[in-house]
C-alpha cells in the first residue's frame, strides 16, 4: 500500500436522529430522564413547584409542612437476591420522603397487574410490603388495583405515593450544598444494580451479592440529631454519578471525589470490570449521599456507624467552587477525570 | 481485585512516569490503536500525567465507530421486520443509521435484544423456531472467534432460523492505511493487546520494517499502558523501529492458534468500508462461501442498501489521529452522547465520548 489512501475529505457522520419517540433510556434516571423532565414535564406541569427536582416536594398546609412524593416500580425479575418489587416499592417512597428531612407517615399503593399472575406471587409481594412498612414505621393508608390484558404489562407494576411531616427548622435540598461541605456515602456502591442483573435471564454470572434495598428513614433521623445536613439524596437509577451531577447543577458548585475513598464490594467491582460498567453509574436502593457541615462530619459519621444501614459510611469527597460547576474524580493514580451523568441506558461494551 | 489492582498501583505508575520523563528528549506522537486504551488513558487521568512532549492520538480501534453507515442501515432494515428477532452487543443500539437507531426500532415494536455473547443469540433462535434470529457480528479480531464459533455451532445443530450480519474488521490493514496517508503524524503504535491475545503479533514486523515505526503490544491498565509508552519512546529516542511485546502476560508471538483456526474456517478476508476512512482492501472478514446460508445480508436481500455519509463531523480525521475531539465544531454542542452525530461519540470506546465524559470541563461547551 503506497499512498493509496488520501484521507482528506473522508468524514464519519451520521445524521442527527429525530427525537420523536420515548425510548427506554428516558426512564434510566440519567441524562435522557433529566432532559425529559426539564423539557416536557416541568414546563407543562411544574410551574407551581419550586422544589420539583428534589426527591420529595414540601407543601405548606395551614403552617404544617408536609413532604409529598410518588414513585412507580417496575423491575424484572420481581424477586431478586436481597429483595423484591414489594420491598422496593415501600423503601423507594419512604426514602424519597426521608431525603428532604421528613418523617414518613403514610403511603398509598396502586397495583397494575397483568392477567395470569399467580396469587402466590402476589401474596409474597404484599407480605414483603407489609414487613418493609413495619420496619420503616409507616402504614398503608389507601390502595388501588387495575388488571390489564396479557401482554399489556410485565407481570406487576406498583406505584406508591407517600406523605411525611417536616419540622419547621428542617431545610434539606439538592440546592443547599455549600463550599467545603463534606460528602458522605452510607455504604458500598452498586450492590442493587449488580444483584438484579445477576438474577436476570441471559446473564450467566453467579454472585452471592444481595440488593441493598432498605428504608433509610431511621438512619436519617439519627444523622439529623447529630449535626447540620445540607443535602440528602438516594443515588438510585443513574447511580451516584448522576445524583451528584444533579446536586452540582442545583447548587451551582463543583463536587470533587477521591477514587480511593469510594466503597465498592469486590463482587461489584469484578462484575463491572467484566461487563464494562462503572460502579458510579450502577443503581443503589438502600444508600444515601449526604452533604454535611465540615465541623459536624465526624460526629455524623460516628452516629451512622452505630445505626443500621449506615455501618459502612465513609467520606468520599468535598464541595469546592469553580467557574464551571461539575463533578470530578481524583483517580487512584493521581489523575483527574470528569464525572458526567449517565447518558441513557447503560450499555455493556463489545469487547 | 487480582490482575487489576497490581496494574493500577500508584507507586508503579509514578515510577514509570518518572522513567518516561527521563528518557524523552523531544516531542513524539504515539497512537494507541484500541478505543479501550483511549478510554483507559482518560478514565485514569493518565493522559494529563504524561511528560509534555508525548502526544497521544487516538486510533480507529473502536468497532462501533468504524462500522459503516450502510451496514447500520442494513441492520435497521432487518430489525424492523416483524418476523425477526435482532440481537446485538449493547453499544450498537445507539449508533444512528441514516434516519433512526436500533433503540427507536425497538421503541416502535421491533424485537431488538442486547446479548452478551453470540451463543445467547443462538439460544434465542432455538427457543423461537417461528422467528428469524439475526446477530450483528461486528468487531475486530477479538470478537471474530466467538462469532465464528457460533456459526459453526449453528451449522452443527442445523439451526436454520439463525443468521449473522457480518461487519468484521482487522487491525493490520488499518495501521497500513494510516501510515500510508500523506497526512500521517503517527511515529509509533501502541498495538491493541486484546487483538494480539488472539492474533499474536507476527503480522507486525513487516509493517514496522516497511514504515519504520516502533510497534509495542500494549495492555489496558495504567501500568500496562505506561510500559507500552516507555518502550515506544525508548525505541524512538534510539532511532529503532521494532516490534516489542509489553503485554507478555496475555500475548504471545503466535497468538491463540485454536481461535485463529476457527476464524479461518468460517471467515475469509474481504474488502471492507471503514466509517471515516473509506474502503480498505482486504481489511475485513466475511463469511466463506460454504457458510453463505448463514449470511443475513443475502437472506434478507439488504445488500443493495448503499448509504452515503454526509460531511457533518470530523470523525474521519479523529479516527486517524489527525485531530482531537474538541477541535470539532459540533463537539459537546450538537454532538453529545445522548444525541450523537458521529459514531465516536456513541460507543463507550469512542474517542469523542471519552473526551466528553472525562475532559469536557477544559473546553467551552
Amino acid at each position: 500500500m503506497n499512498n493509496e489512501f488520501d484521507f482528506e475529505g473522508y468524514t464519519c457522520p451520521v445524521p442527527i436522529k429525530p427525537n420523536d419517540t420515548v425510548v427506554l433510556g428516558h426512564g434510566s434516571g440519567g441524562k435522557l430522564s433529566h432532559d425529559l423532565i426539564n423539557r416536557l414535564f416541568l414546563p407543562e406541569l411544574g410551574k407551581a413547584a419550586p422544589r420539583a427536582l428534589d426527591d420529595a416536594a414540601i407543601v405548606n398546609i395551614n403552617g404544617q409542612r408536609l413532604a409529598l412524593t410518588t414513585d412507580s416500580h417496575v423491575v424484572s425479575p420481581l424477586f431478586f437476591p436481597g429483595g423484591d418489587i414489594g420491598r422496593l416499592a415501600i423503601c423507594g417512597t419512604v426514602n424519597d420522603l426521608a431525603m428532604v428531612g421528613a418523617k414518613p407517615v403514610a403511603l398509598t399503593c396502586g397495583f397494575v397487574i397483568e392477567e395470569g399472575l399467580s396469587f402466590e406471587i402476589l401474596q409474597r409481594v404484599v407480605q414483603s410490603m407489609r414487613d418493609s412498612a413495619a420496619e420503616a414505621g409507616v402504614y398503608i393508608a389507601a390502595g388501588d388495583t387495575k388488571v390489564v390484558q396479557k401482554g399489556s404489562a410485565d407481570k406487576l407494576f406498583i406505584n406508591t405515593a407517600g406523605v411525611g411531616v417536616v419540622e419547621s427548622d428542617v431545610n434539606i435540598s439538592g440546592a443547599n450544598a455549600q463550599v467545603d461541605d463534606v460528602v458522605i456515602i452510607s455504604g458500598t456502591l452498586g450492590d442493587h444494580g449488580i444483584a438484579v442483573m445477576s438474577a436476570r435471564e441471559g446473564l450467566n454470572f453467579e454472585t452471592d451479592l444481595r440488593s441493598d434495598v432498605a428504608p433509610l428513614n431511621h438512619l436519617i433521623a439519627a444523622m439529623m440529631n447529630a449535626g447540620e445536613i445540607h443535602v440528602l439524596r438516594d443515588p438510585t437509577r443513574g447511580g451516584l454519578a448522576t445524583t451528584l451531577n444533579e446536586i452540582a447543577i442545583q447548587s451551582e458548585l463543583t463536587i470533587e471525589l477521591q477514587e480511593t475513598a469510594l466503597p465498592v464490594k469486590r463482587q461489584v467491582h469484578a462484575a463491572c470490570e467484566m461487563l464494562g460498567f462503572d460502579p458510579l453509574y450502577v443503581a443503589n436502593e438502600g444508600k444515601l449521599v449526604a452533604f454535611v457541615k465540615p465541623e459536624d462530619a465526624e460526629k455524623i459519621l460516628s452516629v451512622m456507624h452505630q445505626t443500621r444501614y449506615g455501618e459502612e459510611a465513609v467520606i468520599i469527597g468535598r464541595v469546592i467552587r469553580t467557574s464551571n460547576p461539575h463533578v470530578r474524580l481524583r483517580t487512584a493514580i493521581g489523575g483527574t477525570r470528569l464525572i458526567d451523568m449517565l447518558p441513557g441506558e447503560m450499555l455493556p461494551r463489545i469487547c | 481485585m487480582k490482575y487489576v489492582d497490581e496494574y493500577r498501583d500508584p507507586a508503579q505508575v509514578k515510577a514509570l512516569l518518572e522513567e518516561i520523563g527521563k528518557v524523552v528528549t523531544r516531542p513524539w506522537t504515539l497512537m494507541e490503536i484500541c478505543g479501550g486504551q483511549t478510554h483507559a488513558f482518560l478514565h485514569h487521568g493518565l493522559d494529563d500525567m504524561l511528560p509534555g512532549g508525548i502526544e497521544l492520538v487516538h486510533g480507529p480501534g473502536c468497532p462501533v465507530c468504524v462500522t459503516p453507515l450502510e451496514q447500520i442501515d442494513r441492520a435497521l432494515a432487518i430489525a424492523k421486520r416483524p418476523d425477526v428477532i435482532f440481537t446485538s452487543y449493547g453499544d450498537m443500539l445507539r449508533v444512528p443509521g441514516s434516519t433512526v437507531d436500533l433503540f427507536n426500532v425497538r421503541a416502535k415494536g421491533g424485537d431488538v435484544r442486547v446479548v452478551y455473547s453470540p451463543l445467547e443469540a443462538l439460544k434465542i433462535a432455538q427457543a423461537n423456531p417461528e422467528k428469524q434470529v439475526v446477530f450483528f457480528a461486528i468487531g475486530f479480531e477479538t470478537t471474530a472467534p466467538p462469532n465464528a464459533m457460533t456459526v459453526l455451532q449453528a451449522q452443527k445443530q442445523n439451526i436454520k432460523n439463525f443468521s449473522v450480519l457480518v461487519s468484521h474488521v482487522c487491525v493490520p490493514p488499518a495501521m497500513e492505511a494510516i501510515l500510508s496517508s500523506k497526512h500521517n503524524r503517527v511515529q509509533a503504535f501502541l498495538a491493541a493487546g486484546h487483538v494480539c491475545a488472539v492474533m499474536g503479533y507476527h503480522e507486525y514486523p513487516v509493517i514496522a520494517e516497511k514504515y519504520k515505526v516502533p510497534i509495542v503490544v500494549t495492555g489496558f491498565e495504567p501500568v500496562d499502558l505506561l510500559r507500552g509508552v516507555l518502550a515506544a519512546v525508548k525505541q524512538l529516542e534510539a532511532g529503532k523501529a521494532e516490534v516489542e511485546n509489553a503485554y507478555g502476560r496475555a500475548v504471545t508471538f503466535e497468538g491463540n492458534l485454536p481461535a485463529q483456526k476457527v476464524v479461518n474456517t468460517v471467515f475469509q478476508p474481504v474488502d471492507r468500508k471503514w466509517r471515516g476512512i473509506g474502503m480498505i482492501p482486504m481489511s475485513g472478514l466475511g463469511l466463506r462461501p460454504e457458510f453463505s446460508s448463514f449470511d443475513a445480508e443475502t437472506r434478507f436481500s439488504v445488500g443493495e442498501i448503499i448509504t452515503q455519509e454526509s460531511p457533518l463531523c470530523i470523525a474521519g480525521e479523529i479516527l486517524q489521529g489527525l485531530k482531537k475531539p474538541p477541535q470539532c465544531s459540533v463537539f459537546g454542542k450538537e454532538c453529545t452522547p445522548t444525541s450523537p452525530i458521529g459514531a465516536p461519540m456513541v460507543s463507550a470506546e469512542g474517542a469523542c465520548s471519552a473526551y466528553y465524559r472525562y475532559h469536557r470541563e477544559e473546553v467551552s461547551v
